[in-house]
C-alpha cells in the first residue's frame, strides 16, 4: 500500500514528463473510414466559395448578412457604445442555464409588446438561446421529448437550415404551400387549404415577417385568416422571427403577425434572433419563448428546455446578451438602436426600388415587380439554378441555387452590374 | 424567504443513474431568489401564489404542453442556485468549479483583460464565425494541447472544430459518434462529471461505467478500471480525464496512462479524453497535457475535447473545442465535415467574442508567458488551501483517520468521501454547499474559511451516518 501511495506520490511530483512511449506503434488503421466529406452547407458554403474567387468583379449576394453600401460589413453604433461600456467591468461567471435574465425580459418586450400582459403575468417560459438556429434546435428536442409523435410543419421554400435543425431533432417533417412560383407572391389558397386538411393540433413552423428566402409575407388580412383557421384546428404556431425590424424598418410592425396569434388567444412558441437586426451575427444570441397557460406552467416548461440545453452547452454564451441588455436598457442607446435598423432597412428597399428599374431598363420582357413587393433582405429571383450557376461561373456573382438575392449585399456600386448579369442569363 | 424548508435531497438524478422521476411543483419561491430558480419541498403542499387577478382568457387552444412537469434543478448548478438564496452569514459555495480568490471573489485574469482591450482596439467586426470556428483559435488550441511540434499536427491529421466550452465539445462528439458508430458504447468513471451521462444520452449513445474511484484508499482503483476496459466491446469509447479527474481529483500516475493506452490498443478501443482543467492540474500546460500527448504519439486515433472555463476564467463565453485525431490528413477532413454539418443544426456558428480572447492570448508569446504565470498563482492557491485543510483536519480531528489523500488528490475538487447524508448534514447545518456525491470545490475555498471548514467535515463525517 506505501509503495503504492509512493508511486502515486511520484507521479504527482511536479514537472516530470512522461516517460517515452513503447517502440510499437499500433499499425494506422482508421477508424473513420467510413465517413464520407459532408456536402457544403448549401448558404455558408457560397461564401467559402466567394472569399476563393480572385475575380475584381466578383458579387456576394449569398448569406444573409447585411453590408453598407461600400459593401462592408456593418456594426452598429449602439454596439460599439455597448462594448465600450461593458469592457473590463464584468467578471464572466457562468450565467444561468437559462441564460440573463435582463436580456431575456428586454427581448420578450420586443416580441410580444412592452406592456404586455403575458409578461407580466409571467405566463412565458423563455430561455436564451443561441441565435436564431438554437432557439429553434431548443424547440424541436422539446417537441420530439413532450410531443413524440408530433410532426413540424414547414413552408415551402423555407430556409434549408430548418430542415438539419428538426431532422436532427428527429421530429418528422411536413410541408405547406406557401410560394406562388408563377406570381413569385404568396399562394394564399393553397395555404389556407393546408392548414385545414391537416390534423387538428398540427405543429406549423411560420416565418413571422421577411420570409426566407422568398421576402414574400402574408397581408395584415391574411395573418387574420390564417390565424383564424388556425383556432379552428387547434394548431400549434411557432414563429420564426429573425428578422423583426429588418422587414419594414419597424420592429412594432414587423412583430404583427405574432400580435395577432396572441390576440385571438393563441399559446404561441417563438424564436427571436439579434443577428440581423443588431447585427450580432458572431456572438450568437437569440431567444426561445414559449406562451404558456399560467406562470405555474411557464416555470415548468423552463426547467425542462433548461434540462435539454444543459447537455448541449451547458449555459448560453454572456457576451452578446450583455450586449443587448445594454443597448435595449438604456433609452439613448435604444433609440439610436431604433434609428440604426431603420437605416438598414431602408438601404435595402431603396436598393430593391434601384434593381429594378435598372433590369426594366435594360428592356427585360420579364416582370420584375416581385423585387420590390418582397420585403426584407432577400429577393426571390424566380431564376433557375442553372441560371444561378451561369451568374456564378461566368459573371462571379455568389447566391444560394434557389435563386435567392440577398438584397443587403446589393450596393450603387455592384447593381449595374448585377442588374446586367441578370439580364443576360434571363433573356433568352 | 427563508430557506429552512430546503430539501435538495430528492429528485436529483444521482451520480450513477439518470434519474426520469420528475417532481411536481409544490411551492414556487417568490423574488427572494435572483434566479428563476424554484425551489419545491416534497413535504410541503402550498398552492402557488399569484401576483394578481387572473385575467379570465378564452385560451385558443388549450396547452399542447399541459401534462410537463417540472424538471429537478441540476445536480452541480442547481447548488450555485441554492446557495445565492441562502441568507446565512457563514454560508460557503464549495459547489460549482468556478475559481474564487482568497476573498471568495470570480477572478477575471489579466491576461484577458488585456486581451478585451486589444480587442476593443481593433475593432473588428462581428461577422459570422464559419461553422468550425475562428481559424486562428482552431489552430493554437491544437497546439495547446497537443504541443506545437506534434507530429498529428505537422502532418494535418487532426480535425479541430471550436465548440461551446467543454460541453459543447463532447456533445458535438457525442452526436458524431451515435451517427457513425451507432450502437458503439462510451464508457465513463464511476464516478465521472454528472453531465457526461446527460450528454451521451441526449445524443442517444449508449453509456456504461468503468470502475475508477476506491473508496476504501481514497484512490484510483486502477485493476477494476483496466478489468472493465478491457471487458467492454471492442470499439468502444473510453473516456479519459486528461488531468485532474472531476469529481475525484485522483489522476492515474504516468505508469498507469502507459498500461491505460496499452489496454485501449489491445481492444481497439477509441480514448475520447475531457480535458476542461489543462493547466490547473499541476499549474503547467505541459504537464497536464501529457496523458494526451502520450496517447498520440502511440499512434492512436483519438478524440479531445477542451475547455476554457477554468483555466483562462472564460466561463461564461462558453469556449472550447473538439479534436479527432485521425490517421490521415484526408480522414481529418471528412470526419470536419461532417461534425460541421452536426453544429450546423445546432446553433449554425459559434460565438466569437471568446475565441478571439483565446487566439489573442495564447497566440501572443508576451501575454502567453503571462498567462501561464496566472496559471500557477491560481494552481497554487488551490494547492496552499489544499494542504491547509489537510492540516486543520488532522489537528482537528481526534479519531486518528488519516486525512492524507486529500493531497494526494490533484486539481480543483475534492472527493471528500462523504455520503449523501452527510453531504445534506454540510449544507442543512453549516450552509456548505458542495454536490451530493462529497465532492467539495476547493477553487471555491480560502484559508480564512478552512477551519470553519474543517469543523463542518469532522461533524458530518463523524456525528451522520
Amino acid at each position: 500500500m506505501a509503495m503504492a501511495i509512493g508511486m502515486k506520490l511520484a507521479g504527482r511530483a511536479g514537472g516530470a514528463a512522461m516517460a517515452t512511449p513503447p517502440a510499437t506503434i499500433r499499425s494506422i488503421s482508421s477508424w473513420w473510414r467510413n465517413v464520407e466529406p459532408a456536402a457544403k452547407d448549401p448558404i455558408l458554403g457560397v461564401t467559402e466559395a466567394f472569399l476563393a474567387d480572385r475575380s475584381p468583379d466578383k458579387v456576394n449576394v449569398g448569406v444573409g448578412a447585411y453590408r453598407d453600401d461600400n459593401g462592408k460589413p456593418v456594426v452598429l453604433d449602439c454596439v460599439r457604445e455597448a462594448e465600450r461600456r461593458i469592457v473590463g467591468n464584468q467578471n464572466m461567471e457562468y450565467l444561468p442555464m437559462g441564460g440573463s435574465l435582463k436580456f431575456i425580459e428586454e427581448t420578450l418586450k420586443l416580441a410580444y409588446g412592452s406592456e404586455s400582459e403575458f409578461i407580466k403575468e409571467k405566463r412565458i417560459a423563455a430561455v436564451q438561446a443561441l441565435s436564431g438556429t438554437g432557439a429553434c434546435r431548443l424547440f424541436a428536442d422539446f417537441q420530439r421529448r413532450f410531443r413524440a409523435n408530433s410532426q413540424i410543419y414547414i413552408p415551402v421554400p423555407t430556409w434549408s437550415n430548418h430542415h438539419n435543425i428538426w431532422r436532427d431533432a428527429q421530429v418528422p417533417q411536413r410541408t405547406f404551400r406557401y410560394y406562388h412560383p408563377e406570381s413569385r407572391g404568396l399562394d394564399f389558397s393553397s395555404l389556407l387549404e393546408d392548414v385545414k386538411n391537416t390534423p387538428s393540433g398540427s405543429f406549423f413552423l411560420l416565418h413571422a415577417c421577411a420570409h426566407n428566402p422568398t421576402g414574400v409575407d402574408p397581408t395584415e388580412e391574411q395573418w387574420r385568416e390564417i390565424s383564424n383557421q388556425f383556432k379552428v384546428k387547434n394548431h400549434f404556431a411557432f414563429f420564426d422571427m429573425a428578422y423583426q425590424g429588418f422587414a419594414s424598418g419597424d420592429p412594432e410592425r414587423d412583430a404583427k403577425a405574432i400580435r395577432i396569434f396572441l390576440e385571438d388567444g393563441h399559446l404561441i412558441g417563438c424564436a427571436q434572433s439579434y443577428a440581423k437586426n443588431m447585427g450580432l451575427y458572431g456572438q450568437r444570441i437569440g431567444c426561445l419563448s414559449i406562451l404558456c397557460e399560467d406562470e405555474l406552467q411557464a416555470v415548468a416548461v423552463k426547467s425542462q428546455l433548461q434540462q435539454i440545453a444543459r447537455p448541449m452547452y451547458s449555459n448560453p454564451p454572456v457576451h452578446g446578451a450583455l450586449l443587448v441588455s445594454t443597448i435595449l436598457g438604456d433609452p439613448e442607446l435604444k433609440t439610436l438602436w431604433l434609428k440604426e435598423v431603420k437605416g438598414m432597412a431602408d438601404r435595402i428597399i431603396g436598393m430593391r426600388t434601384t434593381l429594378r428599374e435598372r433590369l426594366e431598363k435594360l428592356g427585360s420582357s420579364i416582370s420584375w415587380e416581385h423585387i420590390t413587393n418582397q420585403i426584407g433582405m432577400f429577393c426571390f429571383s424566380g431564376m433557375t439554378p442553372e441560371q444561378v450557376d451561369r451568374l456564378t461561373n461566368e459573371f462571379h456573382i455568389y447566391m444560394t441555387r434557389n435563386g435567392r438575392i440577398s438584397m443587403a449585399g446589393v450596393t450603387t456600386g455592384n447593381v449595374d452590374y448585377l442588374a446586367g448579369a441578370i439580364h443576360e442569363v434571363t433573356k433568352s | 424567504m427563508s430557506t429552512a424548508g430546503l430539501c435538495l435531497s430528492f429528485a436529483f438524478p444521482s451520480v450513477s443513474s439518470r434519474s426520469q422521476k420528475y417532481c411536481k411543483v409544490s411551492e414556487i419561491g417568490s423574488s427572494a431568489f435572483s434566479g428563476n430558480v424554484t425551489i419545491w419541498n416534497a413535504n410541503r403542499i402550498s398552492k402557488i401564489k399569484y401576483s394578481g387577478p387572473k385575467k379570465t382568457r378564452i385560451s385558443a387552444s388549450a396547452s399542447q404542453f399541459d401534462a410537463i412537469t417540472m424538471a429537478p434543478p441540476d445536480p452541480i448548478l442547481g447548488v450555485s442556485e441554492a446557495f445565492k438564496a441562502d441568507t446565512n452569514d457563514l454560508k460557503l459555495n464549495l459547489g460549482v468549479g468556478a475559481y474564487r480568490t482568497e476573498e471568495l471573489q470570480p477572478y477575471v485574469l489579466n491576461v484577458v483583460k488585456k486581451a478585451e482591450a486589444l480587442l476593443l482596439e481593433k475593432a473588428e467586426n462581428k461577422e459570422y464565425l464559419p461553422i468550425e470556428g475562428l481559424a486562428g483559435f482552431n489552430k493554437v488550441t491544437a497546439e495547446l494541447i497537443f504541443g506545437v511540434d506534434s507530429s498529428v499536427l505537422m502532418e494535418g491529421r487532426v480535425a479541430t472544430v471550436q465548440g461551446l466550452s467543454g460541453t459543447g465539445s463532447l456533445r458535438l462528439a457525442a452526436a458524431f459518434i451515435q451517427r457513425y458508430f451507432p450502437g458503439a458504447k462510451a464508457l465513463i468513471s464511476a464516478p465521472t462529471w454528472g453531465n457526461h451521462k446527460n450528454i451521451f444520452n441526449d445524443a442517444g449513445v449508449p453509456w456504461s461505467e468503468y470502475r475508477y474511484y476506491d473508496q476504501k484508499t481514497v484512490g484510483l482503483d486502477f485493476d477494476g478500471m483496466i478489468e472493465d476496459i478491457k471487458a467492454a466491446p471492442t470499439g468502444s469509447f473510453i473516456v479519459l480525464h486528461g488531468c485532474a479527474h472531476n469529481p475525484t481529483g485522483i489522476d492515474p500516475t504516468p505508469e498507469q496512462w502507459h498500461a491505460i493506452a496499452d489496454v485501449i490498443q489491445e481492444k481497439d478501443h477509441i480514448p475520447f479524453f475531457d480535458v476542461a482543467y489543462q493547466g490547473f492540474a499541476s499549474g503547467d500546460l505541459d504537464t497536464d497535457a501529457s496523458s494526451v500527448r502520450l496517447f498520440a504519439s502511440c499512434g492512436l486515433e483519438l478524440l479531445v475535447a477542451q475547455s476554457y472555463s477554468k483555466n483562462l476564467g472564460l466561463y461564461a463565453e462558453r469556449v472550447g473545442a473538439i479534436n479527432v485525431v485521425c490517421s490521415s490528413a484526408d480522414a481529418a477532413l471528412r470526419v470536419r465535415s461532417q461534425i460541421k454539418r452536426i453544429a450546423r443544426a445546432m446553433y449554425s456558428n459559434p460565438p466569437v467574442h471568446g475565441a478571439r480572447i483565446v487566439a489573442n492570448v495564447v497566440g501572443d508569446p508576451m501575454l502567453f508567458g503571462e498567462w501561464k504565470a496566472e496559471m500557477e498563482l491560481m494552481a497554487g492557491r488551490i494547492k496552499k488551501v489544499r494542504q491547509a485543510l489537510f492540516d486543520c483536519l488532522s489537528a482537528k480531528d481526534k479519531s486518528g483517520k488519516d486525512w492524507s489523500f486529500i493531497l494526494r488528490q490533484i486539481g480543483m475538487f475534492s472527493f471528500t468521501g462523504l455520503n449523501k447524508s452527510q453531504s445534506d448534514n454540510m449544507t442543512e447545518k453549516w450552509h456548505v454547499y458542495m454536490t451530493k456525491d462529497g465532492r467539495i470545490s476547493l477553487a471555491g475555498l480560502s484559508l480564512a474559511k478552512t477551519e470553519y471548514l474543517a469543523d463542518a467535515i469532522i461533524d458530518s463525517f463523524h456525528n451522520v451516518s
